[in-house]
């Protein structure tokens, strides 16, 4: 059995190390049967899961690395029960309670102040480490590559394969490296870094691979950027995404409640130190950006591929052609409310949120803050600040970031996806122009017919301010 | 899971890129803990004018009369990106589509296509959308045949012998149960940390 250690054999990508050293058997045709480390699991999509498991007759093999927390349908409206706003919402709540009671695996229930989005936890608690395989039967889960883990998003039926064997059937992905020399702009962030990745190669441009980011301004991010930047390598359509683990991650886990403690943490950061790729591993494709051509960014249409510069405009057919045929570049304009040509900066807007798995952390609630400070949002605006986790929320705060936040005329909420999606409960309203931190900006995924332009929090936070699309570097 | 071998049929043209599991299956359709009864939610922003009245829009494709009971569905590039919802998948067999032919899928929701019973035949659908009468998908042979052609595609080995014998993963995997303790109990050694 192959260790991580590069020995005399060829040299191997960090993915590739975490493939060998958990494939069980090769199943043929680039199928391997791979070894499950850890399953998350979230009340939209869990509770059916683990339901059909125990129909079937069947029972989680490791109960003790399967984890559930309540995060998609619960309200997010201080004061909140098992009833939620979404009609149904309680069944998939309670039916994720009994069935995580049953199987008998921990569930960050509400009230506990473990509780949050499921990838904002699972670092939060330690649950991810690096040299993992980790599944979650949500398309986000990649996100947690950030700590060097290997970690996808799955099915409801791969979660119950993963529960009922502690493996998956996996057909082997290729590798891509995605390099950002030099260093990026102050003022320029991890979203943004991640918009321009999509609006340059396209939300296919990452197609079924495992992307590693690499180079020195990914090096340069602290864990939670790293999260923000692998959340939307699945807007990519990367099969996942990682980065190497390296000390900033090492110190990130010291101490968290899952992580290895004592000598088992020594031995475990003397494993993780040989995970990153070897000197001359080759990626099945490679793509290089040079950091300092990466400005603040924010999305003009349906797609987060269709995202252009904040100071620019809404880019030409011409422009995108190629990318977004004719059909979807009107129907996008079309849904959006906007026409060719027209500037991003100074659009009016009727909503902000700052939320979601890309960008709910204390960091990312500490930059927006700094830019609230002794500012107020513009008449008319609906502003709201969702933390990711209960921990990030008594964080920010133990710090007055909820006094800042609520005096500049944001509402202050508790843990959970929220309206990042839409799903029956709360929503932004038909045509409501929204600038929003979170993920996807598909047609009504904030609610039907709501108008999605993702940014940074920080460009949220001065949108909200300036009633308009805004440039946060005009405020700091 | 139902056994795949052959399937004829109209083919309905959605050929759009970029069809999300949101708009295949809104969230807001998704509303009790089960796999079942998403088939009338499928496509509900694009299907009705008033989703919740569920009246009917006369102009979208899946509602034109003689496609009624189509179990082919032809997509655009990137099919099924977005959420991971195995509900996507769920809906669109619920409803009777068997096959979903798109000139590429999102992974995941070609991986959920195939454990429940729907073939993703990676082709580029316009040829075959020019196509008046029914179509033939033929899994053995991996073929699509029309009255004006012959389209050959290519799917995993292990996607097709699961379609073609209606199995159950698990199951599958199950027998190896021993293969696999033995495996955790080595892998616990050598990183005991991971346990
Ligand atoms: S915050 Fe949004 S993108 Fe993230 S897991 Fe929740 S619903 Fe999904």
């Amino acid at each position: 059995m192959p260790g991580y250690a590069a020995t005399m054999m060829k040299p191997r990508t960090a993915f590739d190390k975490m493939w060998d050293a958990h494939r069980i058997a090769d199943l043929g045709g680039g199928t391997g049967l791979v070894l499950i480390d850890r399953v998350l699991l979230h009340e939209r999509t869990g509770g059916i899961a683990l339901k059909s498991l125990a129909d079937a007759g069947r029972s989680v093999h490791a109960p003790d690395h399967a984890f559930a927390t309540m995060d998609h349908v619960v309200d997010t409206l201080p004061g909140r029960t098992d009833r939620t706003i979404m009609p149904t919402g309680r069944d998939f709540i309670v039916a994720t309670r009994e069935a995580a009671q049953a199987a008998g695996i921990t569930l960050f229930d509400l009230g506990d102040p473990r509780q949050g989005i499921v990838h904002v936890l699972s670092p939060e608690q330690g649950i991810v480490l690096p040299g993992v395989t980790l599944v979650c039967p949500d398309s986000h889960t990649c996100s947690q590559g950030a700590l060097g883990a290997l970690a996808w998003g799955i099915g409801s039926s791969e979660a119950e394969h993963a529960l009922a064997t502690s493996t998956l059937r996996v057909k082997k992905p290729k590798t891509m490296r995605v390099t950002i020399d030099g260093r990026l702009a102050p003022g320029v962030t991890p979203k943004d870094l991640a918009l321009h990745l999509l609006g340059r190669f396209g939300s296919t441009g990452a197609k079924g691979h495992v992307v590693e980011y690499a180079g020195e301004a990914v090096r340069a991010l602290d864990v939670e950027g790293r999260l923000t930047l692998c959340n939307m390598a699945t807007e990519f359509s990367a099969f996942s995404a990682l980065i190497a683990a390296d000390e900033t991650v090492f110190a990130y886990l010291k101490g968290r409640p899952y992580a290895p403690s004592g000598a088992a943490w020594e031995a475990a950061v003397a494993d993780w130190r040989d995970l990153a790729s070897d000197e001359g591993a080759v990626f099945d494709a490679e793509l290089c950006v040079d950091a300092a051509e990466v400005c603040p960014m924010v999305t003009w249409g349906t797609s987060p591929q269709q995202a252009a510069r904040l100071d620019g405009a809404v880019p030409g057919l011409d422009t995108v052609a190629g990318r977004d045929t004719r059909e979807a570049y009107d129907r996008a304009l079309a849904y959006m409310g906007l026409e060719s040509g027209a500037p991003l900066i100074g659009l009016p807007i009727d909503a902000a949120f700052i939320g979601s798995c890309t960008n709910s952390r204390l960091s990312d609630l500490r930059r927006a803050a700094a830019l609230l400070q002794g500012r107020h949002v513009a008449p008319g605006i609906r502003a709201i600040c969702v933390p990711g986790s209960s921990q990030v929320k008594a964080a920010a705060e133990a710090e007055g970031l909820d006094r800042i936040f609520l005096a500049a005329g944001f509402e202050w909420r508790e843990a959970g996806c929220s309206m990042c999606f839409f799903a029956g409960g709360e929503s932004f309203g038909p045509q409501q122009r929204v600038i929003s931190s979170t993920n996807r900006n598909f047609e009504s995924r904030q609610g039907p017919g709501t108008r999605t332009h993702l940014a940074s929090p920080e460009t949220v936070a001065a949108s909200a301010i300036a009633g308009a699309i805004a440039d946060p570097r005009a405020l700091a | 899971m139902t056994p795949f071998d052959q399937v004829t049929s109209l083919a309905v043209p959605l050929i759009r890129d970029n069809v999300d599991t949101d708009a295949i299956i809104p969230s807001r359709e998704m509303t009790s803990v089960s796999k079942h009864g998403l088939a009338d939610g499928l496509f509900a922003g694009w299907r009705y004018s008033d989703a919740k009245a569920r009246v009917p829009n006369p102009d979208f494709v899946l509602n034109q009369p003689r496609l009624a009971g189509a179990s082919i569905l032809l997509g655009g590039a990137n099919f099924g990106c977005g959420s991971s919802r195995e509900h996507a998948a769920w809906a669109l067999a619920e409803y009777g589509f068997r096959v979903v032919i798109a000139p590429s899928f999102n992974p995941i929701f070609r991986a959920n296509c195939v454990r429940n019973g729907i073939v993703p035949v990676e082709l580029d659908p316009t040829p075959i959308a020019a196509e008046a009468g029914a179509i033939t998908v033929d899994l053995p042979s991996q073929t699509v045949t029309g009255a004006s052609g012959h389209w050959p595609f290519a799917i995993d080995a292990e996607a097709k012998a699961m379609l073609i014998g209606g199995l159950d993963e698990i199951g599958l995997t199950l027998q190896r149960r021993d293969e696999i303790a033995a495996f955790r109990a080595a892998d616990a050694a050598r990183r005991p940390w991971a346990y």
